[in-house]
C-alpha cells in the first residue's frame, strides 16, 4: 500500500476529484460570504444567498462530471472513476442541490452560512465514499461524511429533539465506526493490503477465522450507514429528530453513497471465480440484514404515528430491498441498485420537502397534521401521493419500475440462484404490507377533513421544486429507459 | 383504434385532476363526455374488428434493454371486454349524475379518480406485453381505494383498505410469479404469447400457476378469498360499486385465463396422485368455484342489507365464471366469457337501482324497513326494472344471464359431472334469493296500519331523473339485447377461445 500511496501523482488526484475541490471552495466561499459580506443582512437573505452558492457549487460540480466522462483510476485504484461511479456522485450532487433549495426558507438556525459549508462537507465525503476502493481512503471518506452530518442533525440549536438524535446517532456512529476501523484492521493483517481490489484473492484462498471476524465487523460499521437491521436503532430517533433537510439528506445522499460503497466492497471481497470461503460468509451476512431489514422495517412502520419515524421504518425496509440486489453481486444487479437508491432519494427528498412544509404550518409530523392536507393545498398534496405511491411501488411512477429493474436482476443472477426466489418473495409480499402504512398517510391527506382548513403556505420555490421531483417520479416511472444511458440497464 | 379508450381515460383524469375547484359543477359533463368517446371507440372498434380474430392495435419498444414492448392486441375476448368497460363508464357516470350538485362533493376529484381507474380497466383488457398488463392493472387498484373511502357509507375506510390490501396482496403473487417467469425464461420478452411459446418445466408450472391463479382470482371473489368483495361493494358509493361488481372483477377472472392459463397450461395437470378425490389445482380450484356459487347465494338469502345481497350475489356469479373457465372445454369458457360481460351488465344495474334509485330516495336499504314502504307503488320504474334485472340475473331465457349460464353448466357437466348438478343447485338458490330481495323489497304490500285500521299512504319521493333512466335503460337494454342475439358477441368470443394455446383446451390430460 505504502508504494501505491507515496507515488501518487497529484497532477491526477487534482484532475480526478475536481468535482469534491469545487464542494470545499465554495462550502469556505460560503463561510466568507456569510460571515464576512453579509453580517448585517436579515437571516433570511443570508439563508438564500448561502443555500443558492451552495447550488450552484453542486451544479458546476455536477456538470462537470457530466462534461468529463472518463475512466481513471488513482494510486493503484484508491480511487477510481468508472461511469457507474460518475452516475452516483452526479445523482448524489443533485439531491444535495435540491435539498438546499428545499432549505431556503428553513429556519431553524441562525448560522446559515455555517449550515450550508457543512452540508457541502457531507456532499464532498458522500462523493469521496463513491469513488474509495482504498480502506484508508474509505474510511476517511466515510469519517467526513458522517461527522458532518452528526453536527448537523444537532444543527436546531433550540430544539431538545435535534440534540437528542445528534446525540445517539453520533454514539451509535461512533460505535460502529470504531467496530468497522477494527475489522479493516484485521482485514490489512490478513491479506496485507489496503487495497479491495489486490484484496480479493488472498480472502478468499482459504477459510480464516480470523477472517469471519473481519467481515462481521465490517457488516456492522455498513450496515449502521445503509440502517439495515440490527444496526438501525439510531434511524427512527435522528430521522424524528433532525431538521428535515437534514434528514432528507440523510436519507437520501448519504443512502446512496453507503449504497455505492457496498456495491465496490462485496466486489472486492468476492473473487470474481467465486469460491466457497470468506465471500459465502459475506453473502450469508447481507441476506440475513437484508431478511431482518425487510421484515422488520415493514412491520414497524405500520404502527407508526409520526409521519418521519414511519418514513424511517419504510428506509429500513427499502435498504432491505437493496441489499437483496448487493447480495446478488452481478453487474446488472449493481446498476440496478444504484437505479433503485438514486429514485428511492428523489422521492425521499421530495417527502422530507413535504414534511418539513406541514410541519412550518401545524408544528407536528404527526399523522394527524396531514388530515384535510388535500383541501388545504391541492398541488402540495398531489405530490405528496406521487411520492408515497412511488415508494409503495405502485406503477406507472418509477418506484415500481426501480423494484421490478432490482428484483427481475436478482431473479436472472446465476449467483443468487439458490436464495433468490424466497427472499424476493418475501420482499414482494412485504411491499404489499407496506401499502397499508403508505395509505395511513394518504388517507388522512385525502379522506380526512382538515381541523383547521386555512390554506398551507408554500413558497414558490419550494413548490416549484417539489412539482419538479413529482415530475420526475411519474416521468421516469412511465419512461423507464430515459436514464439508460446513464444508469445502465438490464 | 382501441388505444384511444386508454388514451381519452387517462387524458381525462389528467385533466380532472387539475380542474379548478370553482368549476367542479361541470366535471360531470365533461366526465360523461369523455366516457361517451370511450364507449364510442369501444363500439366502433368493435365493429371494425369483425370476424377479423386477433387485432393489433399498438406496438413500440419501451425498455428494450429488458425486452419490455408497449405492445397491445385485441382479440375478440378483449373485445368484448373492452365494449364491458365501455357501458360501465357510462353507466357509472350517470348514476354519479348528483356528484358536484353539493357543496364539498369535490365532483372534479371523483371523475378523476373514476376515469383513471376506467383507463387502467382499458388497458389490462388490452395488452400483451405482461409487464404492461401488470402495470394497468395497479393502476386501477388506487383509484378504487379513493373512490370508497372519501365518497363511500356503511364501514368505507375500513372496507376500502380491505380491497386495497387484498388487491395488492394479489397483484404481489401475480408479481412473483411473472418475475420468476420471465427469469427463468431468459429475460428476453414479456411479450404474452413469445413467453407461452417457452416450454417451462412442469414441475415450475405446478407452483406458478396456482400462484398466478390465485393471485388474479382475489380480484375475482374466488372464495375463500372474496371477502373483500361484499364489505367493498357495501361499503363503495353507486358508481363505485358498479364498476367493482361490473368490471373490476372481470379483471381478476380475464387474468386467470389470459395469464395463468395460457402461460402455464400444464399447472392444470393432475399431480399423479389424488387425495380425497382431488387430483390436480383444477379440481382445486374448481371446487372453490363451486363453494363460491353455493356460499354466495346461500349467504345472499339471508342478508337484510339490500346491498349485501348483491355482493354475495357478485361472489356466486364469478363463481360460475371461475367454473366455466375451469372446465377446460370451449363451451364452458365461452360462457364464462359472455357471463363475464352479463354479469358486469346486470350487477351494474342492480347496484345502481338499490344504491342509487331506492336508496337517495329512502335512504334505507333494510329489507325489512323497505317492505313497509310499498315502492311497488311508490318508484314503478325502479320496481320494474329491479324485476327485469333480478329475471336476468336468475338467469331466465332472453336474458344474457341464461346464454351464459347454460353454457357454462353445460361444460362444466363435461368436465365435472358433479360440481355441475351442485352449481345448477347454486342457481336455484340464486332464484331465491333474487325473488325473496325482489319480494320484500318492493312487492311485500305491508303498509303499516295505525289504531284505526287506516294504512299509510303511500310515500311521494323525487321522481326519477334523466340520468337514472337513461343508465338504467343502456344497462337492460344490452342484457335484452345480448339475451335475444347472443350470437353479436358469440360470434366474436367462440373464435377467440379457438385460438387459445391448443395446452389450454387439452389441458388436465
Amino acid at each position: 500500500m505504502n508504494g501505491a500511496i507515496n507515488s501518487i501523482d497529484y497532477g491526477q488526484l487534482f484532475a480526478i476529484t475536481i468535482p469534491e475541490t469545487i464542494l470545499e471552495v465554495v462550502s469556505l466561499l460560503i463561510l466568507i460570504v456569510d460571515l464576512g459580506l453579509l453580517r448585517r443582512s436579515s437571516r433570511t437573505v443570508r439563508m438564500a444567498s448561502a443555500c443558492l452558492l451552495g447550488v450552484a457549487a453542486s451544479a458546476a460540480a455536477a456538470v462537470w462530471l457530466l462534461g468529463h466522462s472518463q475512466v481513471a483510476s488513482l494510486a493503484g485504484d484508491a480511487l477510481v472513476v468508472t461511469p457507474l461511479v460518475a452516475a452516483a456522485q452526479i445523482g448524489i450532487l443533485l439531491l444535495t442541490a435540491l435539498v438546499l433549495l428545499l432549505s431556503l426558507k428553513a429556519e431553524f438556525t441562525r448560522n446559515p452560512g455555517e449550515f450550508v459549508a457543512i452540508v457541502l462537507l457531507a456532499t464532498t465525503g458522500m462523493l469521496l465514499v463513491t469513488a474509495a476502493r482504498d480502506l484508508l481512503v474509505i474510511f476517511v471518506a466515510l469519517e467526513l461524511l458522517s461527522l458532518s452530518l452528526y453536527v448537523l442533525t444537532a444543527f436546531a440549536k433550540s430544539s431538545a429533539q435535534s440534540a437528542e438524535a445528534a446525540l445517539k446517532y453520533y454514539l451509535f456512529g461512533g460505535m460502529s465506526a470504531a467496530l468497522m476501523l477494527f475489522g479493516f484492521s484485521y482485514l490489512y493483517g490478513l491479506t496485507g493490503t489496503t487495497n479491495l481490489s489486490s484484496m480479493t484473492y488472498p480472502l478468499s484462498g482459504e477459510s480464516m477465522p480470523l477472517a469471519v471476524v473481519a467481515l462481521v465487523l465490517v457488516a456492522a460499521g455498513l450496515g449502521f450507514k445503509v440502517a439495515a437491521v440490527p444496526f438501525h436503532l439510531w434511524a427512527p430517533d435522528t430521522y424524528q429528530g433532525a431538521p428535515a433537510p437534514v434528514t432528507a439528506l440523510i436519507a437520501s445522499g448519504s443512502k446512496v453513497a453507503s449504497f455505492a460503497l457496498l456495491v465496490a466492497i462485496t466486489d472486492g471481497m468476492i473473487a470474481p471465480p467465486s469460491s466457497e470461503t470468506g465471500n459465502g460468509l459475506w453473502i450469508v451476512l447481507l441476506l440475513a440484514m437484508a431478511a431482518g431489514s425487510i421484515v422488520l422495517g415493514n412491520l414497524a412502520a405500520l404502527v407508526q404515528t409520526s409521519v418521519r419515524r414511519l418514513l424511517a421504518y419504510s428506509a429500513i425496509a427499502h435498504a432491505g430491498y437493496m441489499l437483496l440486489g448487493i447480495a446478488a453481486h452481478t453487474g446488472q444487479s449493481a446498476a440496478a441498485v444504484l437505479y433503485y437508491a438514486l429514485t428511492y432519494a428523489l422521492t425521499t427528498v421530495g417527502a422530507f420537502g413535504v414534511i418539513g412544509i406541514v410541519e412550518r404550518n401545524t408544528g407536528s409530523d404527526r399523522l394527524d397534521a396531514f388530515a384535510g392536507l388535500s383541501r388545504r393545498n391541492p398541488p402540495l398534496a398531489g405530490t405528496m401521493l406521487l411520492y408515497l405511491l412511488s415508494l409503495a411501488g405502485i406503477p406507472p411512477l418509477v418506484g415500481f419500475w426501480a423494484k421490478f429493474n432490482l428484483f427481475a436482476a436478482v431473479l436472472r443472477a446465476a449467483t443468487a440462484s439458490h436464495w433468490a426466489l424466497p427472499l424476493v418473495a418475501a420482499a414482494l409480499a412485504a411491499s404489499a404490507v407496506s401499502l397499508y402504512y403508505y395509505l395511513q398517510v394518504l388517507k388522512r391527506i385525502y379522506v380526512l377533513k382538515p381541523v383547521n382548513e386555512s390554506p398551507m403556505q408554500v413558497s414558490f420555490v419550494e413548490l416549484t421544486v417539489l412539482v419538479l421531483i413529482a415530475l420526475a417520479v411519474a416521468l421516469l416511472g412511465i419512461f423507464p429507459g430515459a436514464l439508460s444511458g446513464w444508469i445502465p440497464l438490464g | 383504434m382501441l388505444a384511444y379508450t386508454i388514451y381519452l381515460s387517462f387524458a381525462g383524469a389528467l385533466v380532472l385532476a387539475m380542474w379548478p375547484r370553482a368549476w367542479a359543477k361541470s366535471a360531470r359533463v365533461f366526465a360523461l363526455m369523455i366516457a361517451l368517446a370511450g364507449l364510442g371507440v369501444a363500439l366502433a372498434g368493435f365493429i371494425a374488428a369483425r370476424g377479423q380474430g386477433s387485432v393489433a392495435v399498438a406496438d413500440a419498444s419501451w425498455v428494450p434493454a429488458l425486452g419490455i414492448h408497449y405492445t397491445l392486441q385485441a382479440d375478440g375476448i378483449s373485445r368484448v371486454l373492452v365494449l364491458l368497460t365501455g357501458l360501465a363508464a357510462v353507466a357509472g357516470i350517470l348514476f354519479s349524475w348528483y356528484i358536484g350538485t353539493r357543496e364539498g362533493d369535490r365532483a372534479n376529484e371523483f371523475f378523476a379518480f373514476f376515469l383513471a381507474l376506467i383507463g387502467g380497466v382499458y388497458g389490462v383488457f388490452l395488452s400483451v406485453d405482461l409487464f404492461l398488463l401488470f402495470v394497468f392493472y395497479e393502476i386501477a387498484i388506487v383509484p378504487k381505494y379513493f373512490l370508497i373511502a372519501i365518497w363511500g357509507s356503511t364501514r368505507r375506510e375500513y372496507g376500502a383498505m380491505k380491497l386495497a390490501l387484498y388487491s395488492f396482496a394479489g397483484s404481489a403473487m401475480v408479481l412473483i410469479g411473472l418475475l420468476a417467469a420471465y427469469a427463468v425464461a431468459g429475460s428476453h420478452t414479456m411479450n404474452l404469447y413469445e413467453l407461452a411459446k417457452f416450454p417451462f418445466p412442469v414441475s415450475f408450472q405446478m407452483w406458478v400457476f396456482p400462484l398466478v391463479f390465485t393471485g388474479f382470482a382475489i380480484l375475482a371473489g374466488m372464495w375463500p378469498f372474496h371477502t373483500w368483495a361484499p364489505t367493498g361493494h357495501v361499503a363503495a358509493p353507486t358508481a363505485a360499486s358498479m364498476l367493482l361488481a361490473g368490471v373490476v372483477m372481470k379483471l381478476g377472472a380475464y387474468g386467470c385465463l389470459r395469464v395463468a392459463m395460457t402461460l402455464f397450461p400444464h399447472g392444470l395437470d393432475p399431480w399423479g396422485f389424488s387425495f380425497l378425490g382431488i387430483d390436480s389445482w383444477r379440481t382445486v380450484f374448481a371446487l372453490f368455484a363451486v363453494i363460491g356459487i353455493v356460499y354466495g347465494a346461500v349467504v345472499a338469502l339471508v342478508q337484510n342489507d339490500f346491498k349485501f345481497v348483491i355482493g354475495y350475489s357478485s361472489v356466486s356469479h364469478m363463481g360460475l365464471v371461475l367454473l366455466g373457465l375451469l372446465t377446460l372445454t370451449q363451451i364452458g369458457i365461452d360462457g364464462a366469457v359472455l357471463q363475464m360481460f352479463s354479469h358486469g351488465v346486470l350487477a351494474g344495474l342492480m347496484f345502481a337501482i338499490v344504491g342509487r334509485i331506492v336508496y337517495e330516495r329512502t335512504h334505507t336499504r333494510d329489507l325489512g324497513a323497505l317492505s313497509k314502504l310499498q315502492l311497488g307503488k311508490a318508484m314503478p320504474f325502479a320496481a320494474w326494472l329491479f324485476v327485469i334485472a333480478g329475471m336476468a340475473s336468475m338467469g331466465l331465457p332472453g336474458f344474457s344471464g341464461f346464454v351464459a349460464e347454460v353454457q357454462v353448466l353445460i361444460g362444466a357437466w363435461k368436465a365435472f359431472p358433479w360440481f355441475a348438478i351442485v352449481a345448477g343447485v347454486g342457481i336455484v338458490v340464486g332464484v331465491a334469493y333474487t325473488w325473496r330481495a325482489m319480494q320484500r323489497a318492493f312487492f311485500s304490500d305491508m303498509a303499516v296500519v295505525d289504531a284505526e285500521g287506516v294504512a299509510d299512504p303511500v310515500p311521494e319521493y323525487e321522481p326519477v331523473t334523466w340520468a337514472e333512466k337513461a343508465g338504467v335503460i343502456l344497462l337492460a337494454g344490452t342484457s335484452l339485447l345480448i339475451g335475444l342475439f347472443p350470437r353479436l358477441l358469440l360470434d366474436e368470443i367462440i373464435p377467440a377461445v379457438q385460438a387459445l394455446p391448443h395446452a389450454l383446451l387439452t389441458g388436465g390430460r
